[in-house]
């Protein structure tokens, strides 16, 4: 997923959660049931699951784009020289 | 955002905290229900009266308790506990309250009935104080929700009085 799926995945999830939520307790306070309310929410839960959590296509839209391999290896990571003369000042 | 693992458990976690928030809600609507509940209770007859071995006073009544909790019951309500206690006041206690009669009501409909019964609980006193007491009947209901806080309430019913002598 790229970042602005990630962004779109936490809207929808907060959204729809708020949303099955808000349905389910006019709903269940209307048809005074309250196994109807949690029907609903349960429902609503599995639905933000499916739409929410697995990686589907559409939230990959903008990917990022990573370094080609070959061109990598024209830029070598700078290695870090191990300093020995550290000690030499400590001891004056 | 950026695996399975971590969607997932953002998600649990929202929902149940919107849950726990759907709950406080519907306890909290319990507050906008009409209640009316009614209830009367005659002693049909005394059956017996007497001084037991270890020196307190015992009653046997048959009651009927005629009542309707119908409005207490809203779309969080679980079950209605109904008990029927007799109380009174002697030298020794300011208040004695002697529960003779339960029941548990689950449903709605169950919650306007008649019903004619001897004490399921035994009246007993502390001591041999009863001969030609003044006595209240109380019917005490406590409104157990599916969520949120329990209430009770009760009718006060007064004027009942046991017999002078044992029989």
């Amino acid at each position: 997923m790229d970042w602005q799926g990630q962004k779109l995945v936490e809207q929808l999830m907060q959204i729809l959660l708020v949303i099955s939520g808000v349905v389910a307790l006019v709903v269940g306070y209307a048809t005074e049931s309250f196994r109807t309310m949690m029907l609903i929410y349960a429902g609503g839960v599995v639905l933000t699951t499916l739409v929410t959590v697995p990686n589907w296509p559409f939230y990959n839209l903008h990917p990022l784009k990573w370094l080609d391999p070959s061109e990598a290896e024209k830029h070598p990571k700078p290695q870090v020289v191990p300093v020995a003369s550290k000690k030499k000042f400590s001891k004056k | 955002m950026h695996s399975f693992g971590y969607r997932a458990n953002a998600l649990l976690t929202f929902a149940v905290t919107i849950l726990a928030f759907i709950c406080a809600i519907a306890s909290f609507s319990d507050k906008f229900s009409n209640q009316t509940p009614s209830a009367q209770i005659q002693i049909l007859n005394i059956n017996w009266f007497q001084k037991q071995p270890h020196g307190n006073d015992e009653v046997s009544l048959t009651l009927n308790v005629t009542a309707d909790l119908q409005s207490l019951f809203t779309w969080n309500t679980k079950q209605v506990f109904a008990f029927v206690a007799a109380e009174y006041e002697t030298s020794k206690n300011a208040l004695n309250q002697v529960s003779l009669w339960d029941a548990i009501i689950p449903e709605k409909e169950h919650a306007k009935f008649w019903i004619q019964i001897s004490n399921k609980y035994r009246f007993i006193d502390q001591g041999h104080n009863l001969r030609g007491k003044d006595f209240n009947l109380t019917l005490h209901w406590h409104v157990m929700p599916k969520t949120g806080k329990m209430f009770a309430d009760k009718i006060v019913m007064s004027g009942y009085q046991l017999p002078n002598a044992y029989r």
